[in-house]
């Protein structure tokens, strides 16, 4: 297998494909549980584990299963992979299950994983099909904590529970309600498509010249 | 030749001097004295919680229209109106920092996003307003009483707070000053937690007493009556906001004196009259049909009173004036004006003479359409 063809499936769903900034999936969590750093990494990482597992179980089993019953196969295999996080997430912390609430039983239907599986990892060999997964998994662990690192800051004073600015510090309430999440999802968009116009019209300008010249 | 007879075009047909920026610097010039009033009431706080609110909308508009994906010009005066309407909104006691948040919010979210002057669908400065409220819900309930002595030398403790911290508590303030934390409560937070009612004269000129309340309802209603004697604002909306609220207001105070206050008290508390007569005439976000000004407000009235009464906020204007403020499309859709000739029910007016023949529709509009046929009679005359 080609090294570059990997890079390139990993970086998929890091920047180009970003399943938060670009393909805007994923939203239930994305705006629910991003109320702090920790509860985004936790969500994301639990996610990026059930996507890396199921995916690779998808195309392990990519030629057994027959293509009438495919979407069934795929979702029993995510709902384990999901059960046994839930269960360990129990194990390992009780206030962070809590915090996060139903969200995790809900990566069952989070549309992600279920688009890896069907889009990707049901024609490709388990590797590329684990690799591209790894991506797209890190790739919302990135977008849960971009929104979660304003959301916490803004409306906490902390970061990762370390105070920032002291005892002081007067919190903005809306950033941990739900408009808070709205907010902060619309400035990181803003943000990139701002950048992808800049570079677009770079790009033009570039090949206006290039035209010019010729 | 195909010479049209009559050449029919769409509307504006009269043309006047009044430019978007000679309507807005005259909203401005109506504004000075009621700020000025404000700075009377409350000193050097209100004159720095102005000036940084209007700074902050005035810097954010021009990033947004320095990025040339904007309508509008700085020069064009609505950032201004925006700040100046902001401040008067917020509490005189404002931090600074959270005036200016709410004044970049305000351009930013309320207007720039939309695409500049005119495109907005909620008015700018309640946007700003609306955000405030609900991440510093503390410092926007903290008001402190008018006319303290030695207001003009000394700031409001909460005025100067530090960026991004929590302001000094006015209470401790006030006390120091002899005067209890109820001092610092609205007409509105009194009636609605304390039962206490203030006398609708008293609250008319904001003269009497040391009330915490907005500048004086009686000068704004003459800034209003000027800007609608000079058309630059149309009269129908704030007639039929305060009516609808007096009318609410009174039919309730009928059915019970006990439970419900006054209608006077009603109408010149909290900032009913500032918001009927500056916020909710927001060209950009009222219906423009007569009839639809009427009912959208209308809409604000009842809204406003019924959250008065029966929510746990003291005051309503702001939520009802942008309840309003996006329900104005569908009031235009459906108060549009009958055109002429179509008459009542679609028929065709008798003895009436129809020039909407097909030929004499200008040419000059590729999109020009035929009208249907039930413009012009069905049957010829025998």
């Amino acid at each position: 297998m080609n090294t570059a063809t990997t890079w390139d499936d990993f970086m998929e769903g890091i920047w180009r494909q970003n399943p938060v900034f670009v393909m805007v999936l994923g939203m239930c969590p994305t705006l629910a549980v991003t109320v702090s750093a920790v509860n985004s990494i936790s969500m994301g990482l639990a996610t990026l584990f059930v996507l890396v597992c199921s995916c690779g179980l998808v195309s392990l089993l990519r030629k057994l299963v027959p293509k009438e019953v495919r979407i069934a196969v795929y979702i029993v295999i995510i709902a384990t992979f999901v059960t046994a996080v839930d269960y360990a997430i129990q194990a390992i912390s009780l206030a962070l299950y809590d915090a996060l609430g139903a969200f995790i039983q809900l990566i069952v239907v989070n549309c992600i994983i279920l688009g890896r599986a069907e889009a990707h990892a049901a024609k490709n060999p388990p590797l590329s099909a684990m690799v591209n997964a790894a991506g797209m998994g890190i790739g919302f662990v990135i977008g849960l904590l971009a929104l979660g690192v304003v959301r916490e800051i803004l409306g906490a004073g902390t970061l990762f529970g370390v105070s920032l600015f002291g005892a002081e510090f007067q919190p903005w309430v809306i950033m941990v309600l739900p408009p808070g999440g709205f907010f902060v999802l619309g400035g990181w968009l803003l943000l990139f498509s701002w950048h992808a116009r800049r570079k677009q019209r770079k790009q033009s300008a570039k090949l206006g010249e290039v035209t010019q010249n010729a | 030749m195909n010479q049209p007879l009559i050449e029919i075009r769409s509307a504006p047909h009269v043309q006047a001097a009044k430019t978007v920026e000679t309507i807005m610097r005259h909203v401005v010039y109506s504004l000075l004295p009621i700020c000025a009033f404000y700075v009377f009431q409350y000193g050097v706080s209100a004159l720095a919680s102005i000036l940084v609110v209007t700074a902050a909308c005035l810097l954010t508009e021009r990033f947004f229209v320095g990025t040339g994906t904007q309508a509008g010009r700085l020069s064009d005066y609505s950032a201004v109106i925006t700040g100046l309407l902001l401040a008067l909104t917020l509490p005189p006691g404002f931090p600074l920092w959270m005036g200016a948040v709410a004044g970049i919010v305000a351009i930013a979210l309320g207007k720039a996003l939309f695409g500049g002057i005119g495109f907005n669908v909620f008015n700018p400065a309640l946007v700003g307003r609306a955000f405030v409220q609900a991440a510093f819900p503390t410092a926007i309930a903290t008001y402190t009483p008018s006319f303290l002595p030695g207001r003009y030398t000394e700031f409001i403790p909460s005025t100067l707070a530090w960026p991004l911290m929590i302001p000094a508590d006015a209470a401790a303030w006030l006390k120091t000053k002899n005067l209890d934390a109820l001092a610092g409560a609205t007409p509105l937070a009194k009636w609605k937690f304390d039962g206490v009612l203030a006398n609708a004269d008293e609250l008319l000129t904001s003269l009497s007493g040391n009330m915490a309340v907005g500048p004086a309802p009686a000068l704004i209603l003459v800034c209003g009556a000027y800007l609608a004697a000079r058309r630059f604002m149309d009269w129908r909306i704030p007639l039929a906001i305060l009516g609808s609220a007096a009318l609410t207001a009174w039919l309730l105070f009928a059915y019970d004196a006990t439970r419900y206050p006054n209608p006077f008290f009603m109408l010149f508390s909290g900032g009913l009259i500032l918001g009927a007569v500056y916020m909710a005439t927001d060209m950009a976000t009222s219906p423009v049909t007569p009839k639809g000004m009427w009912v959208y407000g209308a809409l604000i009235g009842l809204l406003t009173v019924v959250i008065r009464y029966y929510s746990g906020l003291p005051e309503g204007v702001m939520y009802a004036i942008l309840i309003a403020n996006a329900a104005s499309p569908l009031i235009e859709k459906i108060t549009q004006p009958v055109p002429f000739g179509r008459g009542v029910l679609d028929r065709a007016r008798k003895r009436a003479s129809y020039p909407l023949n097909p030929g004499y529709i200008s040419r000059e509009e590729a999109s020009a359409v035929t009208p249907k046929k039930r413009f012009l009679p069905k049957k010829p005359k025998k």
